[in-house]
C-alpha cells in the first residue's frame, strides 16, 4: 500500500472542495502533480498544496493507495467523492459530502462529519467514528433513487433524514438519531442501535429498519405484526425480541418493515 | 387628484390587481379595493425613513455618495468576495431578478431568495413528490372543499377568503354556503372561527396527522386511537369530507412549512392531495408571502435550472439547500460578502446569521431604513416596483401579472441599479 | 453584411435542390442572388448545407415547462453548462434552461422552434421565457380545446362568435395557432374525470371532442390562419386509441384550406401521432396500429402529422392533457405536477423512463419509426420527439440517423431494445432509408410550409431568411447507412450555423447569439363589430369568474422584443 499524507495547514473560513482527494485521482501521479491539483476555494481555484503539506508516494493502481489526512479538516468538503478503490483515513473532522457517490474502497473519519456523508453511495465502506449531521446516505434533491450499495457506519449520533430514499446497501448507526430515519426508504437495511426521536420510516415503501433503542414517537400509518425474536437479516443474526411493523401504509403498496426492540418500546405497540 | 385603475398590489402573494389608486403629484394618497395591509403599503411609500440618495458607511457613519461611487463599491465587494451571497429578491420584479441571476453568474456568487426562510420547504417537497396546483379562479368557480393548513388568511392574506371562498363562482353560486371550510391549526384564529371543521392538532404533529389521514384514505386501519391530539373518529370523518370533494383545494402556510420536519410535512401533504385524486379532484396552493417571491423561483429556474439557493462558485450552477441556503452560508460562516435586494434579513434572520452579517461587507438595495440597512455598508435606494416602477410579478400559484407604475419619483429601478453593478463587475473581472 | 457560402452540397426541397453543389449568397440577413467581391467567404466543400431546422412542436417555454425544470433538480444536475464569454450557463438534460435551449437548438442547425402549448392566462410567462431563449425564432400555440367560451359558443352553434373570440384571443396572447389538446377531456379533468373518444361530452358544457375539433377546424379557415388546427387527439397513450385517432383525422376532411399568409393546403396538423397509434385493449394485448394510421395519411391529402419519436431516455413528460398525466403517475408512481387553469385549460408533468429494457417503451420506439417509414410522402410528416415528452430535442440527430440507416435500426432491434419492438410492431420488416433530401423535408420544408412560413423559412431560395445549417458530413464519400455514428455526430454539432445572415455556431459551438429571435403571432380581426360584442361578453365573464382583471390580461408589447405579426383575415 502506498501512503500519501496530507497534513492540513490552517483551514480557511470559506470552505475548500477536495473532490480531487481520492485514490482514483492520485493514481499514476507524481507527488508534484498531486501538490498541483486544482482545488476550489469558494469561487476560485488554488492548488492542493496551498492547504496541505503533502508527502508520500503514489501508485499506478488506486486500490494500492491510502490517503491519510493527518489532522482535522472541518472546512473541507467532498473528500473521497466517487472513489472506486483504495483507502482514505481522516484523523479528525470533515465537512459535508464525505464519500458522496462512492463506489468502492474505504473511508474512515476519526472525528465528526457534517451533512450528506455517503450521498448516493453505490459501494464501498464509509465509517465515521464521531457524530454526523443530517442526510447520512441520502439521495440528491428530487431523486427517488438514493444509496444503492455499500456500508455506512456512524459510531456517534446523527441528525435528520438519514437513509432518505435508500434503495440498497446497509447503514449502521451506533448512537442516537433525530427524526425521519429511512424517510421514503425503498430498500436496504438500516440498523439504529441508539434511540430515535420520531417518524421512523415515514413514507417508506420497502427495506428494513431495526431500532434497538427507544423510539419516542411512532407513526400511526404502520400495521403491527406482533413480536419476532432473533432477527435474521442479510445473513446477520440480530438477537433480542422486536415489535414488528409493516408500512408506511400512508403510501400505496408499502411493504417496508420496522423492528423496534421490545425493551423500552411498549408505548408504541398497540397491545 | 388623478385616479389610476387596475393597479397591482405590491404586498402579498395574492397579487390583487383591482386596486384603484388616488394620486396627487408623485404621491399615492388613497386606495380602493386594497386590504388594510396593501393600503398601508401604497400610502406609506415613504415608510419610517425613505432613502433617496446612495449611502456608504465611512468611519461608522453613513454618508451620501454619488451613484457611481456606490455602484463601484458594491461591484468591488461582489468581485472580491470568495463566496458572495446575493439574497432577497421577493419584493422586486422579474426583470430585476433576471439581471440578478446573471450578476450572480458573473460574480460566481450564490443567489437565494426569501423562499429560503418561508416556502423553501415547499420547494424541496415539490421536488421530491410533485406539485398539483390550480389557479385562483378554479377555487372560486369549483371548490366545494377548502382546507387551510397552518395559515391564517384572515390576517396574512386578507383578500384570499373574500376573493376565492366567500365570492360566488360559476359552479358555486352561493359562495361560502356552497363550500365546506376546514382549518387545521393548533391555535384558534380568526380563520378557524369561520371553519366548518377545525382540526386543532398538537403543535409539531402535522406529519403524524397527515400520515394517519393518508393511511385512512388508502383504506387502512391506523395504529392509535388518537393521533396528534385528534381522535381517530374525527380523522375518519375529515378524510371522508376530503375524498368526497367535487373539487378540493389545500392552502398551506408557514404553520406547517416551519413546524417539525418542515419540507416533509409538505411532502406528505402533497402526497395526500395527489392520492385524493383517485376518488375526488384535489389541488393545492402554497400561501406565499411576498408579492413576487414566486416570480424569483420562476426566473431563477428558467435561467439556471434551479429555483433558489443556486451556487455559481465553480462557474456552473449547483443547488443544495442545507448547504447553499442563505442561513446555511451565514451560520457556517462560509459567505464573506453579501448583497441584499428587496428584503430585510436584518429583521428576520436568526441571531447566528446576523452575527456573520455584522462581520462581512453588506450591500443593501432598499428604499427604506430597515434593520438590514442599519447593518449595511452600502445602501442604494431604488424606485419601488408596482408604485414607482413597472415589471412582471407572479402570483402565489404562478399567474404572471404586469405591475403598473403609478407615480414617477425619478429614482433608478432595481433592474437599472443591478445592470450598472453587472457592467462594473464585468469590467473588474475582465481586468483581473 | 455580405456572406457567400461556397461549394457546399445543398439539400433544399422547397426549391427542388437535391444534393447539388451550389453557392449561397447572403446580404442583410436574407438570401440573395449574388454578392459583391467583399463578401465574407465560408468554404463548405464536402459538407452538407440545409436550411435552418424548423421544429413545429416542442415544449420550451412557459409555465409547465418551468415546472418540469423546477420539480426535477436531479435532471438538472445531470447536465450542467457553465458561463462562457458571451454565453450564459444553465442546466437540464430533458428540460434545459432557456439559454441552453437556444444554444442547443442552434448547435444542431435548428433556427426556429414552436412552443406547442400556451395557456392563455399564463401567456405572459411563455413570452418571458422566449425573451431569455437566444437565437431561435419562435411562436406559441394558445390552448383552445377546453376553453369555456369556445365550448359555449360551439354549443350554441355560433361559429362566427367562436371565430371572433379566437381572433381576439390570438392577439391578446400573441399566439400563433389554434391548439387543441384532448378536447373536452381536460375540462372533465377539472372534476377529476376524462372523456373517452370523440363522442363523449364535457361535463356541463355538453359538447364533445369531435364537435370541438369540427368547430375549431372551420373557425381556423374562417380566420385564414397560417397554420391548420394543431390537434393532440383524445385518448393519448391508451391501448386501442387508434380508432379515436382515425375518427379525429376524418373530422376536418372536406374543409377547404384558406391561409391568408403562406400556401399550406392542409386543414389538419395532428401531433405526436406515435402516442395515438395503439391497438389492443390493455398493455398485455397492446399492438402497433401505425400501419393503419400511415395508410390513412397516405390516402388523404388534408393532413400533416408529426411523430413524437421515443428516444429511449429518462425524460420529463408535460402536456395540457391533465388526466393523461395523472394516469401516467398512477402507472409509474413518480412525482406528479398539475395545474388547472381557470376557464381555459389544465396541464400535468411527470418524469418518465423510456427504457430499452422495458417492453412498452421499446414498442413505442418502434411505432414512431414505423410512422416515419410507412408514410410515403415526406410532405405529410414532420420530425419531432414532442420534446421533452418522448425524449429531448437534443436527440433529433439520433432520430435522423435511425431513419437514414437500416443498419442502425437493426443494431437497436438486436441489441438495445426489448423483443416486443419486433413482436408488437412491423419495424423489423421495413428497410426503407431516408435520403438527405427527405430528412430536409421532414425537418425543414414540411414544417415551414405547414406553419405558413415557407416564404422565409425552410428553404434557401432568394428572399428567404438566411438561416442556414452546414454539417461536416460528405455525402459523396460517406454513407449514412453505414457511417451512422459519424452522421449523428455531424448533425449534433453543425460546422456552421447562420441565423439572419450572421454566423452563430462554428464547429458545434455557439460563437454569437445575434439578434433576439422573432416572435411570430397572428394578427387577425374577424368582424370588428362582432368582436366588440364578444369582448363585452368576455369582460363580463372576467368580472365574475376570472381571478385577474380584464385590463391586466392581454400580453403587453413590452414582452416581445422582436414582434413579428403574421396576417390572418382582417375584416
Amino acid at each position: 500500500m502506498s501512503e500519501i499524507i496530507l497534513k492540513p495547514k490552517e483551514q480557511p473560513l470559506v470552505p475548500i472542495e477536495a473532490n480531487n482527494v481520492t485514490p482514483d485521482v492520485f493514481a499514476g501521479k507524481t507527488l508534484e502533480e498531486i501538490k498541483n491539483l486544482g482545488i476550489w476555494h469558494g469561487n476560485r481555484q488554488d492548488r492542493l498544496s496551498k492547504f496541505f503539506d503533502i508527502e508520500g508516494e503514489s501508485s499506478e493502481n488506486p486500490s494500492e493507495i491510502k490517503i491519510i489526512i493527518d489532522g482535522s479538516v472541518p472546512k473541507t468538503k467532498w473528500i473521497g467523492k466517487a472513489m472506486t478503490a483504495g483507502e482514505i483515513l481522516v484523523k479528525g473532522d470533515v465537512n459535508m459530502y464525505v464519500g458522496a457517490d462512492m463506489k468502492g474502497g474505504k473511508i474512515l473519519v476519526e472525528g465528526n462529519a457534517a451533512s450528506w456523508p455517503g450521498q448516493d453511495m453505490q459501494g464501498g465502506e464509509l465509517t465515521i467514528m464521531g457524530n454526523a449531521g443530517d442526510y447520512v446516505g441520502s439521495a440528491y434533491r428530487g431523486d427517488w433513487r438514493g444509496m444503492s450499495g455499500g456500508l455506512i457506519t456512524v459510531h456517534g449520533n446523527v441528525g435528520n433524514e438519514i437513509a432518505e430514499y435508500m434503495l440498497g446497501g446497509k447503514m449502521v448507526i451506533k448512537g442516537n438519531v433525530s427524526i425521519m430515519p429511512g424517510v421514503h426508504m425503498n430498500g436496504g437495511l438500516l440498523i439504529i442501535e441508539g434511540n430515535v426521536v420520531a417518524r421512523v420510516g415515514g413514507e417508506m415503501k420497502g427495506g428494513t429498519i431495526v431500532v434497538k433503542g427507544i423510539i419516542d414517537e411512532f407513526l400511526a400509518g404502520f400495521k403491527y405484526l406482533g413480536i419476532e425474536r432473533d432477527l435474521n437479516l442479510e445473513g446477520e443474526i440480530i438477537e433480542g425480541a422486536y415489535h414488528k411493523f409493516k408500512g408506511d401504509l400512508a403510501t400505496k403498496g408499502a411493504s417496508g418493515i420496522v423492528y423496534a426492540a421490545v425493551a423500552g418500546n411498549s408505548h408504541i405497540a398497540p397491545y | 387628484m388623478e385616479i389610476v385603475k387596475n393597479v397591482v398590489c405590491p404586498f402579498c402573494g395574492m397579487l390583487c390587481d383591482d386596486i384603484i389608486c388616488k394620486v396627487e403629484g408623485d404621491e399615492i394618497v388613497g386606495t380602493l379595493n386594497a386590504c388594510r395591509i396593501g393600503h398601508s403599503k401604497f400610502v406609506h411609500a415613504e415608510g419610517a425613513e425613505r432613502y433617496k440618495k446612495p449611502l456608504i458607511r465611512k468611519n461608522g457613519e453613513l454618508v451620501e455618495v454619488t451613484m457611481e461611487e456606490a455602484i463601484d463599491k458594491a461591484a468591488t465587494v461582489l468581485a472580491e468576495s470568495k463566496r458572495p451571497l446575493m439574497y432577497g429578491w421577493s419584493c422586486t420584479d422579474c426583470d430585476a431578478q433576471a439581471v440578478g441571476v446573471e450578476l450572480a453568474e458573473e460574480a460566481k456568487a450564490i443567489i437565494d431568495n426569501t423562499a429560503s426562510v418561508c416556502h423553501g420547504p415547499s420547494v424541496l417537497a415539490l421536488q421530491d413528490v410533485g406539485y398539483p396546483i390550480c389557479t385562483f379562479g378554479e377555487v372560486k368557480n369549483r371548490a366545494d372543499v377548502v382546507v387551510y393548513w397552518g395559515c391564517n388568511p384572515m390576517h396574512a392574506h386578507p383578500r384570499n377568503l373574500s376573493r376565492l371562498v366567500f365570492s360566488r363562482g360559476f359552479f358555486r353560486e352561493r359562495g361560502l354556503a356552497d363550500r365546506t371550510v376546514i382549518v387545521v391549526d393548533p391555535r384558534k384564529s380568526d380563520s378557524s372561527k369561520l371553519a366548518d371543521i377545525h382540526l386543532q392538532l398538537d403543535y409539531d404533529k402535522d406529519y403524524e396527522l397527515l400520515d394517519a389521514m393518508r393511511a385512512v384514505l388508502l383504506g387502512n386501519e391506523i395504529l392509535y386511537d388518537e393521533v396528534a391530539g385528534i381522535p381517530k373518529e374525527t380523522i375518519y370523518e375529515a378524510v371522508d369530507v376530503l375524498k368526497n370533494a367535487k373539487f378540493g383545494v389545500l392552502f398551506f402556510g408557514m404553520g406547517i412549512t416551519h413546524s417539525r420536519g418542515k419540507h416533509r410535512n409538505i411532502d406528505t401533504a402533497i402526497c395526500l392531495v395527489t392520492d385524493l385524486n383517485d376518488s375526488a379532484k384535489f389541488t393545492l396552493i402554497p400561501m406565499r408571502g411576498h408579492y413576487n417571491v414566486t416570480g424569483f423561483n420562476q426566473v431563477c429556474t428558467w435561467e439556471s435550472g434551479y429555483p433558489f439557493c443556486v451556487d455559481f462558485a465553480t462557474g456552473s450552477a449547483r443547488y443544495n439547500p442545507g448547504e447553499t441556503g442563505s442561513n446555511d452560508l451565514l451560520q457556517n460562516k462560509e459567505t464573506d460578502g453579501m448583497m441584499v435586494v428587496a428584503s430585510d434579513p436584518g429583521a428576520h434572520f436568526p441571531q447566528k446569521a446576523l452575527e456573520r452579517m455584522a462581520e462581512i461587507p453588506v450591500i443593501s438595495i432598499e428604499p427604506h431604513r430597515t434593520p438590514t440597512t442599519e447593518m449595511a455598508d452600502i445602501i442604494i435606494p431604488p424606485a419601488i416596483v408596482g408604485m414607482e416602477a413597472e415589471g412582471t410579478a407572479y402570483r402565489m400559484e404562478g399567474v404572471p401579472i404586469r405591475m403598473r407604475k403609478v407615480v414617477d419619483i425619478g429614482l433608478l429601478s432595481d433592474k437599472e441599479i443591478l445592470e450598472r453593478i453587472l457592467t462594473r463587475v464585468k469590467e473588474i473581472n475582465a481586468s483581473k | 453584411m455580405e456572406h457567400i457560402i461556397k461549394n457546399g452540397i445543398v439539400y433544399d426541397p422547397l426549391n427542388n435542390i437535391d444534393g447539388e453543389q451550389k453557392d449561397i449568397c447572403i446580404k442583410d440577413g436574407k438570401i440573395v442572388d449574388s454578392v459583391s467581391a467583399d463578401a465574407n467567404v465560408t468554404d463548405a466543400s464536402g459538407q452538407i448545407i440545409m436550411p435552418g431546422g424548423v421544429d413545429p412542436h416542442t415544449h420550451i417555454a412557459g409555465a409547465k415547462v418551468n415546472v418540469g425544470r423546477m420539480i426535477r433538480p436531479e435532471d438538472s444536475k445531470k447536465d450542467v453548462v457553465g458561463r462562457a464569454p458571451g454565453q450564459r450557463g444553465g442546466s437540464g438534460f430533458s428540460v434545459p434552461s432557456t439559454f441552453m435551449t437556444g444554444y442547443r437548438y442552434a448547435q444542431m442547425g435548428y433556427t426556429t422552434a414552436m412552443e406547442a402549448a400556451m395557456p392563455p392566462l399564463l401567456a405572459r410567462h411563455t413570452h418571458e421565457e422566449f425573451h431569455d431563449t437566444p437565437i431561435i425564432d419562435h411562436a406559441a400555440y394558445p390552448l383552445f380545446g377546453n376553453n369555456w367560451f369556445v365550448m359555449q359558443y360551439l354549443k350554441e352553434g355560433d361559429l362566427d362568435k367562436t371565430a371572433a373570440y379566437a381572433s381576439w384571443l390570438l392577439r391578446a396572447t400573441k399566439g400563433y395557432a389554434i391548439k387543441i389538446v384532448n378536447p373536452a377531456g381536460t375540462e372533465a379533468w377539472a372534476w377529476g374525470g376524462n372523456v373517452h373518444g370523440i363522442d363523449d361530452p364535457a361535463p356541463y358544457f355538453d359538447v364533445t371532442g369531435g364537435e370541438i375539433i369540427k368547430g375549431l377546424a372551420e373557425v381556423n379557415e374562417m380566420l385564414g390562419l397560417p397554420h391548420p388546427i394543431h390537434l393532440h387527439c383524445n385518448d393519448l397513450g391508451h391501448p386501442g386509441n387508434y380508432e379515436t385517432t382515425l375518427k379525429s383525422f376524418d373530422i376536418p376532411k372536406g374543409i377547404k384550406a384558406n391561409p391568408i399568409t403562406g400556401n399550406r393546403d392542409k386543414v389538419l396538423y395532428a401531433t405526436h401521432v406515435q402516442f395515438h397509434s395503439y391497438g389492443g385493449t390493455n398493455w398485455r394485448d397492446f399492438v402497433s396500429e401505425a400501419p393503419k394510421i400511415a395508410d390513412y395519411v397516405n390516402k388523404n391529402d388534408h393532413i400533416v402529422i408529426d411523430v413524437g419519436q421515443v428516444t429511449l431516455d429518462e425524460t420529463t413528460t408535460m402536456t395540457a392533457d391533465g388526466p393523461m398525466e395523472y394516469d401516467l403517475h398512477t402507472l409509474n408512481g413518480l412525482k406528479w405536477a398539475n395545474c388547472d387553469v381557470e376557464l381555459e385549460t389544465g396541464s400535468g408533468v411527470v418524469p418518465f423512463i423510456y427504457s430499452g429494457k422495458a417492453p412498452v417503451p421499446s414498442s413505442q420506439w418502434a411505432i414512431g419509426l414505423e410512422l416515419f417509414l410507412l408514410v410515403n410522402d415526406p410532405e405529410k410528416i414532420c420530425l419531432t420527439t414532442d420534446s421533452p415528452n418522448a425524449g429531448p430535442f437534443t436527440r433529433y440527430p439520433r432520430v435522423m440517423s435511425w431513419l437514414m440507416s437500416n443498419k442502425y435500426r437493426e443494431d437497436m432491434i438486436e441489441n438495445h431494445v426489448h423483443k416486443w419492438a419486433q413482436k408488437k410492431t412491423s419495424i423489423a420488416t421495413i428497410d426503407r432509408e431516408y435520403s438527405f433530401f427527405e430528412i430536409a423535408q421532414i425537418s425543414r420544408a414540411t414544417p415551414a410550409k405547414v406553419l405558413g412560413l415557407s416564404d422565409t423559412k425552410g428553404h434557401l431560395g432568394v428572399g428567404a431568411d438566411a438561416d442556414i445549417a452546414i454539417y461536416p458530413f460528405n455525402p459523396e464519400t460517406q454513407d449514412p447507412s453505414t457511417d451512422y455514428m459519424k452522421l449523428e455526430e455531424a448533425l449534433t454539432a453543425a460546422s456552421y450555423v447562420f441565423k439572419d445572415g450572421e454566423i452563430v455556431v462554428k464547429d458545434g459551438k455557439v460563437v454569437n447569439i445575434g439578434l433576439p429571435g422573432r416572435c411570430y403571432w397572428v394578427n387577425s380581426i374577424y368582424d370588428e363589430e362582432l368582436e366588440k360584442q364578444i369582448v363585452g361578453e368576455v369582460e363580463t365573464m372576467f368580472k365574475r369568474y376570472y381571478s385577474v382583471n380584464f385590463a391586466n390580461y392581454a400580453v403587453q408589447d413590452e414582452y416581445l422584443p422582436r414582434s413579428t405579426p403574421v396576417d390572418g383575415v382582417i375584416l
